[in-house]
């Protein structure tokens, strides 16, 4: 029984190995994410049959309900969600494996007591997979809209740094002493909660992709934590992969970003200070309306398209899709300038277009548009910011000083459309705005755009 | 120091799978195209529920009148199946849109 158990759980290694290198093809990734899921089922399934335990049918009865539970809920939300509600998905659901491996510590530690690498393994896992649920919730809300605002404690950086400290120490000491202590477990468990809401509260939506693949390789941290404690190779193994996933992801959305790791992990992060009053001197805005941009992008012969959250919160992507096809009928060259951190998740415009069918290739990433943007008539930025903000060239004072943008005042017009004057979500002031070659189309994203469209439909 | 040097010598086998398991999943990932950043992190996160292993581990190994054991258990395995379920098939549905085209 042991060593079908063991080979069972071999094969389900293999295949999240192999799942995950086809899923980082595009040819091959729809295959590898199923090959991944049939390996998990096979370990599930493996795991709740194949032992020689003597299980109670009361036992068996409620792992099925629990099972069956989960399948029919996790389910249903993802086949009834938008597609512009991913990034709020991902975390969710990313919480939940984390509070899984939070629940498993507390279960396991006071069987372990004794056993000082048993139980240093079951509070890492305990504090990690409880700073995942509550900051993957915090992520949730911030992204689904619910929690607005940016609340930053003063000093949240020296608090946040001191807390974390304080939970290490807290886990050591209950680890030397052996202590069997309910009430100190679940305060360990309640810290690992407020830290983790500590840590996401004052991040900006701008930084919300760093985060969010952060999150996920922690609940991979958390995974293989588990892994350890149970000698299990899969979980371990799986776990993993997760985590260095994420921390890949995280590496090159920091990138993206000119932040470091460390600056990300132990403060200074999301440190948008936002810079009010600053304003004044920046000159005046030119606003325009939809049919004065209809006739200069339909007499343009190159136009750049800039995508950004704005967009997949007005859930404008088709009606951009449909101007974009208007516009390739009357013989302009349309593309799209993609940002690697544009939206709220790694990859966010990328599947958003997708859905309302964008050719692939009509999407450029950052370092092949940004030498093209001499050569274009208009830029069309819709719903992004900061990741046009040109003071992260010039500015050394703006906390996005040194980020790499998309260069679109090197074009020779830009219409920026945008809800109102109010700054991005990370609150900086973008000079971009008041450039003499911009106007502003003021509106929100999908009715300004079903104007547009309207408009050069009559030309 | 002491205690980490005692752990490497009693999971050796265990140490060396974790830092082979680093380099298979870095070498494994890295160099992934900026369209596949979504599908890769969700396909990730669903494995990640791989943790339901442990959560089912703890409902088979606890006694039928340890309720809070049970009761924990469950719950975590509610959760990992969620995790597992959701995103897997949201995966599924976000490649389907990239498919769909071509």
């Amino acid at each position: 029984m042991g060593i079908l158990l063991n080979i069972i759980y071999l094969i389900a290694t293999i295949t999240f190995i192999v799942g995950l290198k086809m899923l980082g093809h595009p040819e091959t990734a729809k295959k590898g994410n199923l090959i991944a899921a049939a390996g998990m089922g096979l370990a599930i399934v493996g795991t709740v049959f194949v032992h020689e335990l003597e299980i109670s049918p009361i036992i068996y009865t409620l792992i099925g309900l629990a099972i069956l539970v989960g399948s029919v809920i996790g389910w249903f939300i993802a086949i009834k969600v938008e597609m512009t509600k991913m990034p709020e998905l991902v975390s969710l659901f990313n919480g939940f494996g984390g509070a899984s491996a939070a629940l498993i510590g507390l279960v396991e530690y006071s069987k372990n007591i004794n056993d000082t690498t048993q139980s240093t393994t079951i509070v890492s896992g305990i504090i990690i997979g409880a700073i995942t649920f509550s900051g993957s919730l915090i992520a949730w809300g911030k992204l689904n809209g619910s929690l607005k605002s940016v609340v930053r404690i003063p000093y949240y950086n020296l608090v946040n740094n001191i807390f974390i400290i304080g939970i290490v120490l807290f886990a050591m000491f209950m680890v030397a002493t052996n202590v069997d202590s309910q009430l100190l477990l679940y305060t360990l468990l309640a810290t690992g909660l407020i830290y983790g809401i500590l840590f996401v509260l004052p991040i900006g939506g701008a930084d919300m992709p760093v985060v969010i693949s952060l999150l996920n390789s922690l609940t991979g941290i958390a995974a293989a934590i588990t892994g350890i404690l149970y000698n299990n190779m899969v979980m371990l193994v799986g776990g993993i992969l997760v985590g260095s996933a994420g921390i890949i992801l995280t590496v090159a959305m920091c990138k993206a970003m000119n932040r470091t790791l460390g600056s990300v992990i132990f403060g200074a992060f999301g440190g948008a200070a936002s810079t009010e009053g600053e304003n004044k001197a920046l000159g005046s805005i030119k606003s325009t309306n939809p049919s004065d941009a209809a006739i200069m992008m339909n007499y343009a012969n190159n136009v750049v398209i800039v995508p950004g959250y704005g967009l997949a919160v007005a859930q404008a992507q088709h009606v951009i899709h449909e101007l974009e096809g208007l516009l390739a009928k009357k013989g302009v060259n349309v593309k799209y300038a993609i940002h690697p951190v544009a939206g709220r998740m790694p990859g966010h415009m990328n599947v958003l277009l997708a859905e309302s069918n964008v050719e692939y290739n009509m999407l450029v990433e950052m370092e092949d548009i940004n030498p093209q943007f001499s050569n274009t008539d208009i830029v069309l930025v819709v719903g992004a910011n900061d990741v046009v903000n040109p003071a992260a060239h010039n500015n050394p004072a703006s906390p996005i000083y040194g980020m790499p943008i998309l260069d679109v005042e090197n074009a020779k017009h830009i219409i920026v459309n945008k809800r109102s004057m109010n700054a991005g979500y990370a609150g900086i002031e973008n000079e971009l705005f008041y450039n003499s070659k911009t106007s502003m189309l003021f509106g929100d994203a999908k009715a300004a755009l079903t104007d547009l469209v309207a408009e050069l439909k009559n030309m | 120091m002491n205690e980490f040097l005692e752990f490497i010598e009693n999971n050796l086998q265990i140490t060396y799978i974790l830092i082979l398991a680093i380099f298979v999943g870095v070498e494994v990932i890295k160099s992934i195209p900026a369209v596949l950043h979504t599908p890769l992190m969700s396909g990730a996160n669903a494995l990640s529920g791989v943790v339901i292993v442990g959560a089912i581990l703890v409902m088979l190994h606890a006694d039928p009148t340890d309720y809070l054991a049970l009761t924990l258990g469950f719950i975590a395995v509610v959760l990992g199946v969620l995790n597992v379920v959701g995103g897997f098939a949201v995966t599924d549905r976000m490649l389907q849109m990239f498919k769909r085209k071509k």
